[in-house]
């Protein structure tokens, strides 16, 4: 049984950049712990000789040859952003952290 | 904002404490395109102009892998000496940054391509250390940006930031050391020489500019510090924005010294990303690193896993080209080098270019003599390596063509190398555009020779009587009055005609 607590869920929020109130904390953990028991059958049900699997198709080495394609222009690239200045985005100052 | 850090004397350092080291190094591959999408993959360009929906990170754009890019990771790992994954997989490491649109990064967390190789790595005074390599993985570089306001276009201060996303998706190839012990006073040398080695090996297989000055290589150091005897590594700081090779070495000398200071004082390393400052060789502090957890990495469902067989690796280990270390070692057998004149060819970075230049047609002994010299001595004064002077091994060779069939002196030749130092073309343009040619036209050079001859009657006297070393003094004013673009050979041979003593 999995059991998620309000402080985790307070960092996954924070990690996601999620706004969450006092009491949607303890709505997700909730939430979050019926989540995890569900996935969590699927692992009573697969024994060892079922490898995790993570996608669906059997394809392996899809590859596309190293060649130029035409993409966008420096004012279509630009056209969906709420701010751009000289070609580029502008985004809002980045607070607390470096590159 | 940088407050002066404690810094312990680096013997006593050595003395009380020993260094371990792991070096992460950042590779752009030089591939045409980027790693997932067909955008041009090429330095500079204005802003956010190779730029696709895949790298922009719009809503339902696909990613699709770059097979060139796989093939240049898997034959780094093999010139590594690196185990290639039989199997693996692309992960999401997300995370929230500007430069990065799509809101996570590709990469591959624990399922790296190439794993488990080394490098040997040979150090100023031929000492081989050999660097364990745990992973060389695939991802994509981030986009760049530009933090305007604030006094120094630093980030702190910025009012906002703006991006451009023409290097966002650049095939990468991280290659990651395992930690690097024992090394005592000499870590610093060894990061430096491990880049180095790195470096020429990535130019010789031709996957990569590995340009630092352009960030097409570069290096994070890690650093930490324990006490003599103990068994526990300390705590490590990760030092970014080493631009150059030198810097490699003085960011983890300056790190052990900070380290070892707060720890003789009873403190704590802090593990944090630094940032390393060129103009004072100190570090500053950054952000304090998410934990991998935090990534919160998951397989990449849009990309299919990768699994090259042994046909594929076989034929790509094939490709490998003869490899630095082999090259140095056939090039001391072939040119009779003592170790010494191999290792000053080295360690001046010369060899190779000096071994290309041959290739382009010159001998050994001007080849070396450009190189080690004049060449060094240029890329001295314009503060760089000599491997990033802007001229070729074969615009060397050319210049030394001309020298040898007299159509430049040494003179004229050291000024067109420094046109093409100073981007004025080939050899050749540069002839042109500064008109240096020998003045090979003997009518001109024996209006020159008459003209010295009568400015200086007695010595004319002297080599018609015989003393033909006179003829020195008249040699000088010609080239004088030529501004040095006559062949001294040729005008001697014209003055003993001119006054008959030939």
């Amino acid at each position: 049984m999995s059991n998620i607590s309000r402080d985790e869920v307070a960092h996954l929020a924070k990690l996601a950049r999620m706004a969450v109130t006092e009491e949607e904390l303890d709505t997700f953990a909730g939430q979050l712990d019926q989540i995890l028991d569900a996935v969590a059958k699927v692992g009573e049900v697969a024994g060892d000789d079922i490898p995790p699997t993570s996608h669906a198709a059997a394809l392996t080495n899809v590859f596309r040859t190293d060649e130029v394609r035409p993409g966008l222009s420096q004012d279509e690239a630009l056209a969906g952003a709420p701010a751009a200045e000289e070609g580029r985005f502008r985004v809002p100052r980045i607070l607390g952290e470096q590159q | 904002m940088t407050t002066t850090a404690e810094l312990m004397d680096y013997a006593e350092v050595v003395e009380r404490y020993d260094p371990v080291l792991g070096l992460e190094v950042h590779v752009e591959l030089s591939t045409d395109t980027k790693m997932f999408c067909g955008c041009p993959n090429s330095f500079g360009g204005d802003p956010n102009t190779h730029v696709c929906p895949v790298c922009l990170g719009l809503p339902g754009a696909l990613p699709v892998v770059n097979g060139t890019a796989v093939e240049s990771a898997i034959r780094i790992g093999l010139a590594l000496n690196c185990d290639i994954a039989e199997w693996c997989r692309f992960a999401r490491k997300n995370y929230f940054y500007p430069d990065m649109p799509k809101n996570f990064q590709t990469s591959q967390y624990d399922e790296p391509i190439a794993f488990d190789g080394h490098l040997d790595v040979v150090l100023d005074d031929g000492e081989v250390v050999r660097v364990d390599i745990e992973r060389a993985h695939m991802e994509e570089d981030t986009g760049k940006s530009l933090h305007v306001g604030g006094a120094t276009g630093r980030i702190h201060g910025a009012e906002h930031s703006l991006l451009d996303y023409n290097r966002a998706g650049v095939p990468l190839i991280e290659i990651v050391t395992k930690p690097i012990t024992g090394m005592g006073e000499r870590a610093p040398e060894v990061a430096r020489a491990y880049v180095t080695a790195l470096r020429d090996l990535l130019r010789a297989m031709d996957v990569s500019d590995v340009r630092m000055d352009q960030g097409s290589l570069r290096c994070d150091a890690n650093v930490s510090l324990m006490a003599k005897g103990a068994n526990e590594f300390g705590t490590r700081t990760e030092t970014k924005n080493v631009n150059s090779l030198r810097s490699v070495e003085r960011a983890v000398r300056y790190e052990m010294t900070r380290h070892a200071a707060i720890l003789a004082d009873g403190g704590s390393i802090k593990q944090e990303t630094r940032h390393f400052q060129e103009a004072d060789g100190t570090t500053a502090a950054g952000r304090t690193k998410e934990t991998a957890e935090d990534y919160r990495y998951f397989p990449e469902p849009d990309l299919v896993p990768i699994a090259p067989t042994c046909e594929w690796v076989e034929q790509l280990r094939a490709t490998i080209p003869e490899l630095p270390w082999q090259r140095r070692k056939r090039i001391q057998e072939d040119w009779d080098l003592t170790d010494e004149e191999l290792r000053d060819l080295v360690n001046t970075g010369a060899i190779d270019l000096v071994a290309a230049t041959v290739d382009a047609g010159a001998t050994q002994a001007d080849a070396r003599s450009w190189w080690v010299q004049y060449l060094n001595q240029q890329a001295t004064s314009r503060e760089t390596e000599l491997a990033d002077l802007t001229i070729t091994p074969a615009q060397v060779a050319r210049v030394i063509e001309l020298v040898g069939s007299g159509e430049l002196t040494n003179k004229l030749a050291r000024q067109v190398v420094d046109g093409v130092l100073d981007g004025d073309g080939d050899p050749d343009q540069v002839i042109e555009k500064r008109g240096l040619k020998v003045v090979s036209d003997d009518s001109a050079l024996l209006a020159a020779v008459d003209e010295a001859l009568a400015a200086q009657p007695d010595v004319a006297d002297k080599i018609r009587g015989g003393k033909v070393q006179a003829a020195g003094a008249i040699v000088g004013a010609v080239m004088k009055a030529t501004k040095g673009q006559a062949d001294a050979a040729r005008v001697r041979e014209l003055i003993l005609e001119r006054v008959g003593a030939a």
